[in-house]
């Protein structure tokens, strides 16, 4: 368990010190959500109903972005084949650091998401459930993303692969995410959107740390 | 097969002979059932009621899409049984069966386009079949460029068994949130569902077009592994042998 807590705090230590990498997500989000209506035209009916899959779809490119994060800088200074040799659970290790690359890079953007909302013209109702599907749904995607991140370290033209890896496997969550909203403005709940997000979560808790664990033993043998 | 037939196959140097005996037989037998089936699809088949002649396509279409998703399941067992046992050969077979499922899925989804054209007046439909499908595509894809973009082979066997794992036990989950999703944003405005009864003949046009498919599959795969393994084999002495023969 001291294990844990010393990757949770020195990640996340890291990443508050390059706090750059954080704000560079960030802003991608931003400006990425905010090209959408450039593109299709201001009218608000439109708007609204393009709302939420635009915002998840933003937030699962912007996950993206960061993944290449995720390993590389340990991999690079040799840091993650001690974690490798060391006795404690690489599983454990490899949930440890999924969660700090949740908090550092799709947090902020849970956290922006609601403002942005407002700029599609979603109703409040509507606002709370993005953000909560959100919170359920990110985790997946930081999880699912390391097994992609995992197996593409140290590779050429890496970042793009993690995209063809993993996107399509981001299908489920963009699905229930955006439909958990789009199920509560027009008035049918969005309880069984969120409660398969959360069965998508435990899932993800459970089996992705164990595949991560595998896919980095294949990559740094 | 006895345990000891199977552990001397699994060595890509005896594999590569018997695969090079099996690959005329098999692609014999996948000529001639595609030439059986294609006459019974274009000649013998009646036309459909509703649908005329454009519903030939069907012949096909439905195997290929059929053979998409199983070799994606053979790949991904392949896959499993190499990490597990630490074959090099089912690595190789999960490799060399790749290209083939990605192409049955592209078959399958270009072919769908035209008979979606004269069915519902459009070429694509956001439709649960079509979508998975295509989803399915990505999968091999991705499996593919991963594979690819690693030199080691060790590696590149390895990485790719995983992540054909992974994409094995993601395929339910993606096609029933697929299903689900267009469910609710579509309702049921078109009916995609076929034919009820089929006559006879198509049935059988169908189904031996599918065998074709198959033994085609396995003589191409027998092919491309019979190459994998040369390439990645090129420094064993068996093969300087061989290439001495051919001279």
């Amino acid at each position: 368990m001291s294990m844990l807590t010393w990757i949770l705090r020195r990640d996340l230590l890291l990443a508050i010190r390059r706090k750059s990498d954080v704000l560079t997500t960030l802003f991608f989000f931003v400006i990425m959500v905010s090209l959408f209506p450039l593109g299709v035209g201001p009218e608000p009916q439109l708007l609204k109903a393009m709302g939420p899959g635009v915002l998840w779809v933003a937030a699962l490119l912007a996950s993206m972005l960061s993944l290449g994060r995720l390993f590389a800088a340990d991999y690079a200074d040799g840091t993650l084949e001690q974690m490798l040799l060391c006795p404690e659970s690489l599983a454990l290790i490899v949930l440890a650091k999924a969660a700090v690359h949740w908090l550092a890079s799709e947090l902020p953007l849970v956290l922006m998401a609601p403002l942005l909302g407002l700029q599609f013209g979603l109703p409040g109702d509507a606002l709370w459930v993005l953000t909560l599907s959100l919170l359920l749904g990110t985790p997946v995607l930081s999880l699912v993303g390391a097994i992609g991140a995992s197996l593409t370290l140290g590779l050429r033209g890496g970042g793009v692969l993690v995209s063809l890896l993993v996107l399509p496997l981001y299908i489920p969550v963009l699905i229930f995410g955006a439909g958990a909203v789009d199920a509560s403005t027009s008035g049918l709940g969005a309880g069984g959107h969120l409660s398969i997000l959360g069965a998508l979560l435990v899932l993800a808790l459970l089996a992705t740390p164990k595949a991560v664990a595998a896919a980095l033993h294949i990559s740094l043998e | 097969m006895s345990k000891i037939n199977l552990y001397k196959f699994a060595s890509p140097a005896t594999f590569y002979g018997l695969a090079g005996q099996m690959i005329p037989g098999f692609a014999a037998l996948s000529a001639l059932l595609f030439a059986i089936g294609l006459y019974i699809s274009f000649f013998v088949a009646p036309t459909d009621a509703q649908q005329g002649e454009a519903y030939r396509i069907i012949f096909i279409h439905v195997p290929a899409a059929w053979m998409s998703m199983f070799i994606y399941v053979v790949m991904a067992v392949y896959a499993g049984v190499g990490l597990a046992f630490n074959t090099r050969l089912s690595a190789m077979m999960a490799q060399a069966l790749a290209p083939t499922g990605a192409l049955f899925a592209f078959i399958a989804l270009f072919t769908g386009s035209f008979w979606g054209k004269p069915m519902w007046g459009t070429w694509w439909v956001w439709d649960a079949r079509l979508t998975s499908q295509l989803i399915l595509f990505f999968l091999y894809i991705g499996f593919i460029s991963l594979q690819a973009a690693i030199d080691d082979p060790r590696r590149s066997d390895r990485a790719g068994a995983l992540i054909a794992l992974v994409g094995v036990i993601n395929v339910p989950i993606i096609y029933f949130s697929v299903k689900w999703w267009n469910t609710l944003h579509q309702g049921a405005s078109i009916s995609f569902t076929k034919a009820p009864s089929m006559a006879h003949t198509m049935l059988a046009g169908m189904l031996i077009m599918a065998v074709a498919c198959w033994t085609y599959t396995i003589a191409v795969a027998l092919f491309r592994v019979r190459l994998i393994i040369l390439e990645r084999e090129r420094h064993a002495t068996w093969v300087s042998e061989l290439l001495e023969e051919v001279k």
